[in-house]
């Protein structure tokens, strides 16, 4: 394997191979609270792709040095002080948006994601394949919390990124607006069905039968 | 009395951490195949999340909070930034300290719960839990409350979903939606169901 397309793999396989979310589940906490509208889903994206992508860095490049008996208090204490800059960033520069992500920017430290992957790669992986996994990783979090984010926006205000793409009823439009997309219970159900769909396709994710049921009138 | 129940009642079931903030959930579908381990990590979230709440509370109020430091002539200093850091250090302090103290008084408990412990430093319900008490800005008393509250809502969710996946193995499921799939459907129709609660006042 020539380490071109070793690289690229790196940073394809997390998208729909290995997806953090639907295969490893991992992340999924804040993944689903953030997703009512696709201006947070965006911009949570956008801080964990930052975060994972440098954390797997930093990772990456002290890893000589780093004695295993302490490693994941360093890890937890690098990947805690660059949420806090994301989060001092955004509260800088997008308020209000900072408000309505309330505490899921702070729990970006406890995503399971940026920990499993420091834990898994960056710590054996050189720099560059480090960011690439990182941002794969990112990447492959992202796409499914845009997906989210763009249903339940649509489905539940008709609006998209604030735009009205449904006119709703109570704005004098046809689209009765499904309320229940803006609760929390409609994330569950879409993540349900995004990974029997992914898994439909790709048969090798689908998980063994804990206990093999007989059809009814089989033999 | 009646402020603390209606703040331990909206922690536990109108704003269940697991349900409808989402919290927690990696370990809540992984750890949830049965009901024993279930009860296991349910019941050490509700210990760390009853001491660490209060004990950041104490943090918050005294040394990172704008003008906290006014009892040490400070009183122009904001470490509020330094929330995150402190918190997860306190945290997982406090998970060591708790795995000891169980180990050395009781051990039979620490063999129950010896393996989730650790476990549960990188829960986001308990570095949730003291977020939110920051931004609600809960007293002493209100922030024991709260963890207790959130803690008991989070092994209740736990346990309800681990007894439906123990009886959900033997259920004819669509092939793709096995094991993973099924579950994410399956805390839908649970939060779905604590929706009910909604609107309940107390006192």
């Amino acid at each position: 394997m020539n380490p071109g397309t070793g690289k690229l793999r790196t940073l394809i396989t997390p998208l729909v191979g290995d997806n953090p979310i639907t295969l490893q589940v991992l992340g999924v906490c804040s993944a689903l609270a953030v997703t009512k509208t696709l201006a947070t889903a965006l911009i949570m994206s956008l801080a964990v792709i930052a975060v994972i992508t440098v954390s797997n860095a930093a990772i990456s490049s002290i890893r000589m040095h780093l004695p295993r008996s302490v490693r994941l208090i360093i890890q937890i204490t690098i990947i805690a002080s660059l949420v806090i800059v994301v989060d001092q960033v955004l509260k800088a520069y997008a308020y209000s948006l900072s408000r309505q992500l309330s505490v899921f920017v702070g729990l970006i430290v406890t995503n399971c994601i940026i920990l499993g992957r420091a834990e898994a790669f960056a710590i054996r992986n050189g720099v560059v394949a480090s960011i690439l996994d990182g941002l794969g990783n990112g990447l492959g979090y992202a796409w499914i919390l845009i997906a989210v984010g763009t249903v339940r926006e649509i489905f539940g205000a008709g609006t998209l990124l604030g735009i009205v793409i449904l006119p709703t009823t109570a704005a004098g439009g046809w689209y009765q607006p499904a309320a229940l997309m803006l609760l929390p219970p409609s994330a569950f159900f879409i993540i349900g069905f995004m990974i029997w769909a992914i898994r439909s396709a790709r048969a090798e994710q689908v998980e063994e039968d804990e206990f093999e049921v007989t059809k009814a009138g089989g033999p | 009395m009646t402020g603390y129940a209606s703040i331990f009642v909206q922690a536990a079931f109108i704003e269940n951490l697991a349900l409808s903030f989402f919290l927690g959930m990696c370990m809540f579908l992984a750890v949830s195949r049965r009901m024993e381990t279930a009860f296991g990590l349910g019941l050490a979230v509700l210990v760390v999340q009853t001491i660490t709440v209060p004990v950041n509370n104490l943090i918050n109020g005294y040394l990172l909070a704008e003008g906290a430091l006014a009892w040490a002539g400070l009183p122009d200093v904001d470490l509020s930034f330094l929330a995150l850091l402190s918190f997860i250090g306190v945290i997982a302090a406090m998970v060591q300290i708790v795995e000891m103290v169980i180990e050395r008084y009781l051990p039979a408990m620490h063999q129950r719960l010896g393996i989730y412990l650790p476990l549960v430093t990188v829960n986001c319900a308990i570095l949730g839990g003291s977020l939110f008490m920051v931004d609600r800005k809960y007293d002493l008393p209100e922030s024991v409350t709260y963890g207790l509250g959130t803690g008991f809502g989070w092994l209740l969710a736990i346990l309800l979903l681990a007894g439906i996946r123990e009886k959900l193995k033997y259920s004819d499921i669509p092939k793709g939606l096995q094991g993973t799939g099924i579950a994410f459907v399956v805390v839908g129709l649970i939060s779905l169901g604590f929706l009910g609660f909604k609107g309940i006042t107390v006192g």
